[in-house]
């Protein structure tokens, strides 16, 4: 397994005869009594960059689970280079060549990149891990697959889009030579996901097969041969990306025609005090490292300001420190007029400040809380007598905030795990949007889920825009700050290097302003 | 997962009160089973019935009124224990100090009862006794808490260390100054002493069990509202499950951790007064006997929850009591495996049959 | 989920199965003898000195006189009195508890079972608030050792051949009981070695003083280094780090309680033995033959409930002449021409 020579795609036995690299037939998954696949089907010719589309919950990644070999379908046949594979073993995936890079980062944060790209088939030197070669190994295959990560640093250290390029290289180490990637662009900035397709198209050059589960259909378009559309558990469409459009795609999966983000220009605000006033605002990491540098910009009443750039330039550190969860070093933040400097979350709450956190899972949502209890968090203060919940208050505003934002399942009682991701950030928009707030932090709000409740989403934040509340727009999905923002801001390197109104911002502008090319513009 | 095979707006009222029983009943049924089919299998080991063991340890514990009053006894201190590091494993910190926390709470109520004249009433000297035992629980508690906060000392390597300073300490104190020559416990406390269970029915005469069970099960009850009702509660759960969500949530998980080691260590501290003022009416050096410990044992059998750590509390009560009456069959150390079997059943079972549960719910979901 | 119902039916049914499989009663206790309940210390069990001592006697018991023994050992603290009450309320003859700290529960029961006897194991006599000593219950038995008697002959055996004007004590938790054994062993290097001097070490003042080894070895390695070639513990499992030290400098130890001559073979010098068995025999004999007593029974040289080691094993280490005037020692204390002091 540690030979380097299996991690060189090489050339596919069966690809050039016509057969399929996958095959997957008629199969049905069920889970007590509910059915995740219901007779899907799956053709991926090899050496083709196949993309598997469908809302959440359609049962793409169980589909991509038996591929695997994680689940053993209860019915249907899935074959491998025309080979029948059906409910083999994850190791038997493995060892065929099949990799999955999950979601869900599975790495050891601790260890460093090179250790837990060859962990589970380390290179020994006796009974010891041999960490000389292993770092040289990850180098070289680094270098020639042309996934740049630095091999001898910690995961810990890494930023989301590095993480995921070791995921990648963990499946090449192991031989991997049909991938299969769920969902790899959720986490990554514009040149970052152009830098991913680079990478696969290599692959794809080499004869490697593809398969890449997303819902985003600008990337199905740009990136994929042949596409897959999946709802409720059944393949319903299969196209040639050549000869189809977005709008068919979405159509195929949401099983009815929706409106596609693009900028609607809503009369905007009466231009004056900024709700949001934000003056040389300056954070420090753990490490005493500068990550926001004295940062300045006011967000007006009915104003969505939109703040672009890759991932890790300050963004995260910049939101935490406006609500509260982080300390800042120097600078001011009104809300309202008000200084709320060093005040604590929940006096910024109090004082009007919403937040939807970039990450729900880890902090928008207690997982275990029902809905009900999670739609009072950081207002539990407001749901208590004398220290004690007020339980029918807790349950009144459940019932109302499920029904206005039609939160599905509808029963407040479930906990939060129980829905899907769409769902949970509904959860959240409808706790921080339910509410009377001023100003809306709203940090990569569609991160996650399906074309549905995007849609419901920017619904949402435009409608407080007309409702003249100010909203601060993080988001690594440039299409969406274009589509929402009045005036566009990138971060670089923990600065402000431009602010743009919207007419003068274009993904191609921004882009590169967002990789530090150009020098500070004035907007 | 998905909405395909359920139409979402069909109620479930049914569904769920069933889905909540299976969910509570099924795990620590399905513990309890392995293990006592283990329980059998070490029986059978050596060449005894396991039908006659189980009925001698039943006639031995709930069989008559001296062995239940043994059980509830012993009940009694456990429940406490249990529901100290229940609470501290709610706020999703792990106190291995109940040991001492509840030796030193029985030291301070003792010192309490001694102090006081003898002329006291019971009614003002029993709430005394067991505010110093809180506050003597609790004090200790506090020191862990107040390192983590401050100084991100991870609480488990304090409270274990605690355990050896703060036994020290008192078993120091009480030899140093208070013991009654020849034995290694204080002289007996003139007031405070609470009526044993056989005051009230002469059938439990012997037996240990006395009013401080009301005072475990009023702890249980307090604790659950606290846990479930209070805003408090929410919030030290919430910092419990995921601490940064609290901290988004405005809730500073410092500040929990210092207010439930803190409580943690106050309900061990009064657990204490079971023997000082209901048992022995002395503090006496090793008297907490490994209960502390077992707490731990107790909390997770019981799931962190009130009403689970008193039923934990009464199974491991009814285990140590019974393996006294067995002792003719089956060595005592076959009644310790036991107790790790049935801890490891619930350790491994519970989660993984509450996963299959719930995977089962949230496919449905 | 219908997983979980299969496999809770599976369990079940083992479970049952299992309860069949061995459709054995209790076993019966055998003999004819009286029945006699035993119960430890916590943890006490295995300990092959005191506690095994104890057991040996009941066994022997068992064998000989046809008594039915049960041993129990509780499991905590509150046990000590539920162990006594269980036997007690189950009509043995005899209840026996091991340990100085069965003294108050020992008293209470003997005065709510008048009918059955008790006898404990290095019981502690109280004295009232006048300082006068309060005499045990009338069926109760206080199995007492003169264990500074003991002491006195291996603290002379210790000056005689150890070869050095140093000789080393190391005692467990700092209280009365021990102090015995220190007093009646300095008194005996003193009587044959006026000018020798006795090095002292406590390991603690708490229980877990008699627990732990490492400090045993670190106290006998600084006695050691004094100059110290003979060192006397009485520290429960604590002098396993005694004997440790010694094997690792060549010194030698002296035992305690039991004959621990295999803790460290070829320097243990000898070992104060205290015949917690054959008081526990004669305990049961008694209530056999029907004169059993309640009050203080004291066990010393003279009844042979005390003395030291000198076998085969060690006869080598002991010079022939050393032996002689050791055994003189003993006939006067006997004679009680030798006053050895109980406390220091």
């Amino acid at each position: 397994m540690s030979d380097l020579s299996n991690a060189t795609p090489a050339p596919l036995g069966g690809a050039a005869s016509g057969t399929p690299a996958v095959e997957m037939d008629g199969i049905v998954k069920t889970f007590g009594p509910v059915t995740a696949n219901a007779g899907a089907t799956l053709s991926v010719g090899a050496g083709e960059i196949h993309a598997l589309v469908g809302e959440n919950g359609a049962g793409k990644s169980t589909l991509m689970r038996v591929l695997g070999g994680g689940f053993a379908p209860d019915a249907g046949t899935v074959r491998v280079l025309g080979r029948d594979v059906t409910g083999w073993s994850t190791q038997d995936a493995i060892r065929a060549g099949v990799g999955i890079v999950h979601q869900h980062f599975m790495l050891v944060p601790t260890l460093t990149v090179a250790e837990n790209v060859v962990l589970g088939s380390e290179p020994r030197r006796g009974l010891q891990l041999d960490g000389r070669r292993a770092l040289d190994e990850v180098r070289a295959l680094s270098e020639r697959s042309g996934l740049r990560v630095p091999a001898d640093r910690t995961v810990a250290e890494l930023s989301v889009g590095e993480a995921q390029r070791v995921e990648i290289l963990k499946t090449l180490y192991r031989g991997a030579r049909i991938l299969v990637l769920d969902e790899p662009t959720a986490v990554l900035s514009p040149p970052e996901v152009e830098e991913l397709w680079t990478v696969l198209r290599r692959m794809r050059g080499e004869g490697a097969t593809i398969v890449i589960i997303t819902h985003k259909l600008d990337e199905v378009m740009a990136i994929s041969d042949r596409i897959t559309v999946m709802r409720h558990g059944r393949t319903v469409e299969r196209l040639a990306t050549a000869d189809t459009t977005p709008t068919e795609i979405a159509r195929a999966m949401v099983g009815r025609d929706v409106v596609l983000p693009s900028f609607t220009s809503d009369a905007v605000k009466a231009a004056g005090e900024g709700a949001l006033q934000v003056r040389d605002l300056t954070v420090r990491d753990a490490r005493g490292v500068t990550v926001v540098d004295s940062v300045s910009f006011d967000v007006a009443p009915g104003e969505i300001l939109g703040i672009a750039g890759v991932e890790g330039n300050g963004q995260t550190e910049l939101l935490e420190a406006l609500a509260g969860l982080r300390a800042a070093v120097g600078g001011v933040v009104r809300i309202d007029g008000r200084d709320v400097g060093g005040t604590s979350v929940r006096r910024r709450a109090d004082a009007g400040l919403s937040h939807i956190p970039e990450d729900r899972h880890r902090r928008g949502l207690i997982l275990d809380y029902s809905v009900a209890d999670n739609l009072v968090l950081g207002q539990q203060h407001h749901f208590a007598r004398r220290g004690v919940m007020d339980r029918a208050a807790v349950a009144r505003n459940a019932a109302e905030k499920v029904a206005a934002f039609d939160i599905r399942p509808p029963s407040a009682a479930l906990p939060a795990r129980a829905l899907s991701g769409g769902n949970q950030q509904k959860i959240v928009i409808a706790r921080e949007m339910g509410r009377d707030f001023r100003v809306l932090l709203a940090a990569q709000p569609t991160r996650g889920v399906d074309v549905g409740a995007i849609e419901f989403i920017h619904g949402q934040l435009r409608e407080a825009r007309a409702a003249g509340k100010a909203v601060l727009l993080v988001s690594a999905d440039l299409q969406e700050v274009l589509a929402l923002a009045d005036r566009v801001a990138v971060m670089y390197g923990g600065r402000f290097v431009a602010v743009l109104p919207r007419a003068a911002a274009s993904e191609e502008v921004l882009g590169r302003y967002m990789t530090g090319a150009q020098p500070r513009n004035d907007a | 997962m998905t909405t395909t095979a359920l139409p979402a707006s069909e109620p479930r009222p049914r569904g769920a009160v069933r889905a909540a029983l299976e969910e509570t009943l099924l795990p620590p049924v399905v513990a309890l089973l392995i293990a006592l089919v283990i329980g059998d299998l070490l029986i059978l080991a050596f060449g005894q019935s396991p039908a006659a063991v189980y009925r001698l340890l039943l006639e031995g514990t709930w069989g008559n009124a001296y062995g239940l009053g043994q059980v509830l006894y012993k009940t009694t201190t456990l429940t406490f224990t249990g529901l100290a590091v229940a609470i501290g494993l709610r706020a999703g910190v792990f106190n291995i100090g109940a040991e001492s926390q509840l030796a030193a709470g029985g030291c301070a109520a003792a010192l309490v009862g001694l102090a006081l004249p003898a002329g006291v009433p019971g009614l003002l000297a029993v709430p005394l006794c067991i505010a110093a035992a809180a506050l003597g629980g609790g004090a200790v508690g506090a020191v862990p808490g107040v390192l983590k906060a401050k100084f991100g000392a991870h609480e488990v390597i304090v409270t274990i260390m605690l355990n050896f300073v703060v036994l020290a300490l008192l078993n120091w104190f009480v030899a140093s100054k208070l013991h009654v020559p020849e034995t290694l416990h204080t002289p007996e406390i003139h007031t405070g002493a609470v009526p044993r269970l056989s005051d009230a029915a002469a059938a439990f005469h012997g037996s240990a069990a006395n009013a401080t069970l009301a005072v475990a099960l009023l702890a249980a009850v307090a604790m659950g509202f606290y846990l479930f009702r209070t805003r408090r509660g929410y919030e030290l759960r919430a910092v419990g499950l995921q601490p940064d969500a609290a901290e988004y949530g405005g809730v500073s998980a410092g500040g929990v951790w210092i207010r439930a080691l803190m409580l943690s260590g106050a309900i061990a501290g009064v657990g204490g007064i079971n023997y000082v003022l209901g048992y022995k009416h002395y503090y006496e050096e090793g008297f907490a006997g490994g209960a502390g410990f077992l707490g731990i044992a107790v909390a997770l059998v019981g799931r962190n929850h009130p009403g689970g750590v008193v039923l934990a509390a009464l199974l491991f009560a009814t285990l140590s009591q019974g393996g006294l009456a067995i002792h003719a069959l089956v060595p005592k150390q076959m009644v310790e495996v036991f107790q790790a079997v049935v801890i490891l059943a619930v350790a491994v079972s519970v989660p993984e049959v509450r996963r299959v549960l719930l995977s089962a719910r949230r496919v449905q979901a | 989920m219908k997983r979980l119902f299969i496999l809770v039916g599976v369990l079940l049914a083992a479970h049952l199965g299992l309860l069949l499989a061995h459709r054995g009663g209790a076993a019966a206790e055998t003999g004819t003898g009286p029945s006699v309940g035993v119960v430890f210390d916590v943890g006490g069990r295995g300990d092959k000195s005191f506690n095994d001592g104890a057991y040996l006697g009941g066994t022997r018991a068992a064998r000989t006189l046809g008594a039915r023994v049960r041993f129990i050992e509780p499991g905590e603290g509150s046990d000590r009195e539920a162990g006594l009450r269980l036997l007690a309320a189950e009509g043995s003859d005899l209840v026996l508890g091991v340990g100085f700290i069965f003294t108050d529960d020992l008293t209470g029961l003997a005065r709510e079972y008048p009918k059955v006897h008790f006898a404990g194991v290095d019981y502690a006599l109280q004295t009232d608030a006048a300082g006068n000593v309060v005499p045990p219950p009338s069926n109760l038995s206080a199995l007492k050792f003169r264990e500074e008697e003991g002491s006195f002959l291996v603290g002379a055996i210790a000056a005689l051949a150890g070869g050095s004007k140093k000789v080393g004590f190391v005692g467990g938790m700092d209280i009365p009981l021990i102090h015995k054994f220190e007093a009646g062993y300095r008194a005996g290097v003193m009587h044959v070695c006026p000018d020798c001097e006795v090095l002292v070490g406590y390991a603690g003042v708490t229980p877990e003083a008699f627990r732990n080894p490492g400090k045993g070895k670190e106290i006998a390695l600084s006695q050691y280094q004094a100059g110290v070639h003979v060192i006397f513990h009485a520290s429960g499992s604590t002098g396993l780090g005694v004997f440790e030290a010694a094997r690792q400098t060549g010194h030698y130890a002296i035992g305690v309680d039991a004959d621990q001559w295999a803790e460290a073979p070829g320097h243990v010098m000898t070992s104060m033995v205290k015949g917690v068995d054959p008081a526990v025999f004669d305990a049961i004999k008694r209530v056999k033959d029907g004169d059993f007593t309640g009050g203080v029974r004291s066990f010393g040289l003279a009844e042979d409930g005390v003395g030291y080691v000198y076998d085969e094993h060690n006869r080598a280490l002991i010079p022939d002449a050393v032996r002689a005037r050791v055994e003189q020692l003993r006939r006067e204390i006997i004679a009680g021409r030798i006053k050895v002091p109980s406390t220091r």
